[in-house]
């Protein structure tokens, strides 16, 4: 109760400041159910700081559109709570919200100039004509798009089709922008001359922005921070640095670049090593997982610039977790190479990233793979 | 086009052998002949309606006519009878149009945008009118309208006319929005409008060319419509088809050659109305 009415005053500090510092969006026990056997949106609880660039991430099916909707107001909640500043938005159609959005299909209107195109949601908010031509001509400065503002839409490239789009969905200064993979349509070039863009815009609007994507790189690119959608859950939030070095669980470590995965079974979270095949690997206690619990099931992972390759175990440290190995194939890029392995008996798929000037190994050779037990993560299954 | 690439690569690859290359895509011989049949076989009554028009004030009909005179014109543009039902049908035409196409338009684009199965059950429902035989149509819409006070008012007219006409609207607008993307309503959405102004601004200049396909089709249907016409008219009300049918049945009136005439060129020149649109936006 003390809560709720804290954060009302802070709505009033924080929307006297405007778009500039941006909306806090709040998800309490957001559910969505479509009587699908799963709910697609499964009780999540999410608080996304204001201002702060935060990307749902996550496999295709697995909730992020849906999660978006119920923020627009496209989506009735089943249960739970979206609070924008404090305030319970639940029962505001989406035009009373404040909130823009960009779609991955665009959805300029067809039959306006890119100018009225712009201009629409001024005109929806009765704003002065002058005020209206001053405040389009600095958003189509700023996505750069000045000149064209007589075209209509299908004479504009995919890009600058986009581009218009979110001069559209900032023009009037949005509480939050919401992103539905809005480079999903567009080629890869393009794409990351794009993300450049959104990430410059974010930093001089100042407001929210909520990115929806299933691009892992994208993701890393973008964010401040990264909620991972797993089956309409959140499986884990945190700056993608934090994601990519310290997933939870298996999941968040193959979604998130390439890992060794070695399959434990059941361990307790406070042993100090742990087994596999015949090797005995130590187990440092900063890098096990919360989420690790004696009743679940438990894998090793470590990522491809964390293991070494030796040609035999006399040149393993005595402190390093070692595997054997066949190298299978090895990748040539650039500055390094990589190793592909097949580890132990079991012979797992297994890669190493080594320097391109250490030393020679052939396709087929018999080799000891070793990490540090800092370098690698004992996570959840 | 293709033909030139065949030839191209049949050189490259081979040493020349003779190839004859048929042209695939040519319409044959027989469907050319038997498009023009049919195409004669429809345009053929116009071609006779219109000159019968020009025929002298002569009690029987004549084909071809036998003197050139705008006499029965003439008559139809003085009769009061004749230019005041042109007049009435005008009336009752556009504003059943109207009507229809207010009611078909709101119908399409509920029925578009609801869920499930419904849609399809009411729209087949709306289409019966189509299918229904006119007299079923006249007699069941005289029946309701004498107890309403209805029969031989304008009211009456716009509401039976616009009830034949609304299907077509129903049709065009339903086909206009297969094509309408429905993300545009969440972009206005977001955008600040309500579903409304959404409706106003996105929705109905996308679909304006099925509305007006629709209105032009009710206007149509209204203006040559005869057999519930004939139901609802009084002596204060009769419209063209009324009055042309009187004027064989009651009393023996040449003119309606002179009314036939302006009908199919009043009816071509609004059917053409979208092709000039059309034509117009593309050059
Ligand atoms: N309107 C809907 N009706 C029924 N099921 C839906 C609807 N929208 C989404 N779903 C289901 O909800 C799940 C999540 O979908 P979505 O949020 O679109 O996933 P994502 O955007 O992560 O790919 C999917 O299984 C999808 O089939
Ligand atoms: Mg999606």
């Amino acid at each position: 109760m003390t809560q709720l009415s804290q954060s009302n005053s802070e709505t009033f500090a924080a929307a006297s400041l405007a778009a500039k510092s941006g909306t806090e969006v709040r998800l309490e026990g957001v559910t969505k159910d479509f009587g699908l056997a799963k709910p697609a949106v499964d009780d999540i609880t999410l608080r996304i700081e204001p201002g702060e660039f935060m990307t749902l991430l996550g496999p295709s099916g697995s909730g992020k559109t849906t999660t978006l909707n119920l923020i627009a107001g496209f989506e009735v909640l089943t249960k739970g709570q979206v609070l924008l500043n404090g305030q319970d938005v639940g029962a505001l159609p989406p035009h009373k919200r404040n909130l823009g959005m960009l779609f991955q299909n665009y959805a300029l209107f067809p039959h306006m100039s890119v100018y009225d195109n712009v201009a629409y949601p001024l005109r929806e908010r009765k704003t002065a004509k002058d005020e209206i031509q001053r405040r389009v001509g600095e958003v189509l400065e700023l996505v750069q798009l000045v000149g064209r503002d007589k075209h209509l839409p299908k004479q504009l490239s995919g890009g600058q089709q986009q581009r218009v789009a979110l001069a559209r969905a900032i023009v009037f200064n949005p509480k939050v922008l919401l992103l539905d993979e809005p480079l999903g349509a567009l080629d890869r070039n393009l794409r990351g001359a794009l993300q450049l863009e959104i990430r410059r815009i974010h930093r001089e609007v100042g407001s929210t922005f909520v990115f929806v994507t299933h691009d892992q790189d994208e993701a890393m690119n973008l964010s401040d921070r990264i909620a991972l959608f797993n089956e309409g859950e959140i499986e884990q939030v945190g700056a993608p640095e934090e994601l990519y070095a310290r997933p939870e669980t298996l999941f968040t470590a193959k979604f998130l670049g390439d890992s060794n995965v070695f399959h434990l079974g059941k361990v307790s979270p406070i042993d100090n090593a742990v087994a596999w095949e015949d090797e005995r690997w130590a187990v440092d206690a900063n890098t096990v997982s919360p989420k690790v619990a004696s009743d679940r099931g438990s894998a090793l992972v470590v990522r491809p610039e964390g293991v070494s390759v030796s040609k035999n175990r006399s040149e393993v440290p005595p402190d390093a977790n070692a595997v054997k190995a066949t190298i299978l194939d090895i990748e040539y890029l650039g500055s390094y190479r990589t190793l592909v392995l097949a580890l132990g008996d079991a012979r797992l798929n297994g890669r190493a990233r080594i320097d391109a000037q250490s030393s020679d190994f052939s396709l087929g050779e018999e080799v000891v793979a070793w990490w540090r037990p800092y370098r690698q993560r004992l996570v959840a299954e | 086009m293709a033909a030139t690439l065949g030839e191209t690569r049949t050189a490259q690859a081979a040493p020349p052998k003779k190839l004859k290359i048929k042209p695939v895509d040519a319409i044959p011989l027989w469907l050319r002949t038997l498009a023009a049949i049919v195409g004669v076989y429809f345009i053929l009554p116009t071609f006779i309606v219109i000159p019968m028009g020009f025929g002298g004030a002569t009690t029987t009909f004549k084909f071809p006519p036998e003197e050139f005179s705008v006499k029965l014109f003439e008559n139809f543009f003085t009769n009061p009878a004749w230019i005041g039902s042109l007049g009435k049908s005008a009336l009752v035409g556009v504003l059943a149009a109207l009507v229809a196409s207010t009611f078909g338009t709101a119908a399409a684009v509920g029925l578009h945008f609801l869920p499930g199965r419904l849609p399809t059950l009411v729209r087949t429902l709306l289409m019966i009118p189509l299918v229904t035989p006119s007299i079923i149509l006249a007699v069941s819409i005289y029946v309701s309208f004498l107890q309403w006070h209805l029969t031989g008012s304008l009211p009456g007219y716009v509401v039976a006319h616009a009830a034949i006409g609304l299907p077509y609207v129903l049709v065009s607008v339903t086909a206009a929005l297969s094509s309408f993307d429905s993300t545009l309503l969440r972009a206005s959405a977001s955008l600040g409008a309500s579903p409304w102004r959404s409706f106003v601004t996105v929705t109905a200049p996308l679909i304006s060319k099925g509305i007006g396909t629709g209105a032009l089709f009710a206007f149509v249907t209204s203006f040559d419509e005869v057999v519930i016409a004939l139901y609802l008219r009084s002596p204060m009300f009769q419209t063209l088809p009324v009055q042309m049918y009187n004027s064989v049945t009651v009393e023996i009136d040449s003119t309606i050659a002179a009314s036939s005439s302006l009908m199919v060129i009043i009816v071509s020149l609004i059917l053409f109305i979208p092709q000039f649109a059309r034509a117009k936006k593309t050059s």
